[in-house]
């Protein structure tokens, strides 16, 4: 279909931005790459009275690091994501995951705010910024707004972002020498939405993890920072310790059935993925072969 | 009634000054407006790839992208690409490879081949699978258009030797 009429407007800063959203409130919808609002237009789920384009924008596309603090504007292109030497130094868990974010026609458009904004409970980025402890920064008529990652998603397609709030850029933390990470997600095909995936960065002391910050996606309303990882933090991982941190894990998530995949199925590819991330991040084939999946 | 808003781009190196509803993609703007239908709309909704074109020299859904937003941009669909020569080898390639059926897929498929060639002069058939996994064709299987791009590949890096 056609997208319903609506009104544009461009801005071409972040206070122009936030004004013309005081102005207009829950009436308007921000335009960034418009990826997700350009299909939610078209299939006619959104009619908003009024498009702020935020493209124009220069200062919100870019990627700086300062004391190893890594600051995203919130325009910034999966694409530019993708090729930067700064994210791959600062953020590989980033790089890794952008490769999975749709297709690479999607990434020349679609941008890192507009993915957060959005909050798809599928969605890759959203994830990654849990895992990463990214801190979200958001703009308004009262000033800015600094939001955990963690705290920043609510449900689907739900933040903590007001009507007339701009998210304007994401601050990744400063990563340790000891840091690993882990990306992966089951989709059916190459590009599609996640069934389930896992995002994870790590720090590892000897054969232990110091560390584990699991940031499940798919299998609930938002990004879930699974505290099953408090089973394996500590002590070198054994059989058991992983069965505990499964059986954990289940507790926590509380996936959806849909045409891709069944509650259980969700449910069996998450404890898939939480024993695939330990085998790798610490090395150790040895382990999950004995788990009761 | 919401007004018309004047836009001025390029496309296939022709300056064009147009009146648009906001609401119009840039699909539509190049099919109706301009008369260049090769660029297709299949699902409207930035799934199956139909209407690949380059914007200032990266490939996009023009589906996903609204005329307005191509302020000032260079825009370069099928049609250009073809009257230029630049394809003119993945062209001959997917006649000869038996690359399209219907062909309805078929000038995105060759938009996305050409973007990925230009990154990549030597993909392994797998690239080649992953960069264009998003378009779809319904006839082909995919098989002959992995084998008419690779074959592209062989014959662009003789030439370069």
């Amino acid at each position: 279909m056609k997208a319903p009429a609506f009104n544009y407007a461009r801005a071409s800063s972040v206070q122009e931005a936030i004004d013309l959203l005081s102005r207009h409130g829950d009436r308007a919808k921000v335009l960034s790459g418009g990826q997700s609002l350009m299909p939610a237009l078209n299939l006619r789920l959104l009619a908003p009275e009024w498009l702020i384009d935020i493209g124009p924008i220069a200062d919100l596309r870019r990627i700086s690091v300062e004391n190893g603090l890594l600051t995203i504007g919130a325009s910034t292109r999966h694409a530019d994501l993708q090729r930067s030497p700064d994210i791959a130094a600062h953020a590989p868990l980033l790089k890794d995951a952008i490769a999975h974010v749709a297709h690479p026609a999607i990434r020349n458009r679609g941008t890192i705010g507009g993915s957060l904004a959005h909050a798809d409970p599928a969605s890759e980025l959203p994830a990654c910024m849990v895992a990463l402890d990214a801190t979200v920064i958001v703009q308004g008529p009262d000033g800015e707004r600094r939001i955990p990652a963690a705290d920043f998603f609510v449900g689907i397609y739900e933040t903590q972002l007001l009507p007339d709030e701009l998210l304007v850029a994401i601050e990744v933390p400063k990563r340790t020498d000891g840091a690993r990470h882990f990306f992966r997600e089951y989709a059916r095909r190459s590009g599609d939405y996640a069934m389930a995936g896992l995002a994870a960065e790590a720090e590892i002391d000897g054969d232990m993890f110091a560390s584990l910050r699991l940031s499940f996606f798919a299998v609930d309303e938002r990004p879930i920072l699974a505290k099953a990882s408090r089973h394996l933090i500590g002590r070198p991982v054994t059989e058991v310790m992983l069965a505990e941190a499964c059986g954990a894990l289940g507790d926590e998530l509380a996936p959806q059935d849909d045409h891709q995949a069944t509650i259980g199925m969700r449910h069996y590819l998450a404890r898939q993925l939480l024993i695939a991330c330990v085998v790798s991040l610490l090395g150790r084939s040895d382990l999950g072969a004995r788990v009761v999946a | 009634m919401i007004a018309p808003v004047p836009i001025t781009l390029i496309v296939n190196q022709e300056r064009i000054e147009a009146m648009v509803p906001p609401r119009l993609n840039l699909a539509d703007f190049l099919r109706d407006h301009l008369s260049l239908t090769g660029t297709h709309v299949g699902c409207e909704h930035g799934v199956c790839g139909a209407c690949t074109v380059r914007v200032n020299g990266d490939i996009v859904r023009s589906c996903l992208m609204l005329a307005i937003q191509a302020e000032n941009a260079t825009v370069e669909t099928i049609e250009g690409l073809s009257d230029s020569g630049e394809i003119a080898d993945l062209q001959m390639a997917f006649h000869q490879r038996n690359a399209l059926q219907c062909g309805f897929c078929t000038p995105a498929m060759l938009m996305a081949a050409q973007d990925l060639l230009l990154i990549n002069s030597e993909p392994s058939r797998d690239q080649i699978r992953e960069h264009l996994s998003g378009n779809y064709c319904r006839c082909t299987g995919y098989h002959a258009i992995v084998d008419a791009i690779e074959s592209t590949v062989r014959a662009r890096l003789e030439r370069a030797e």
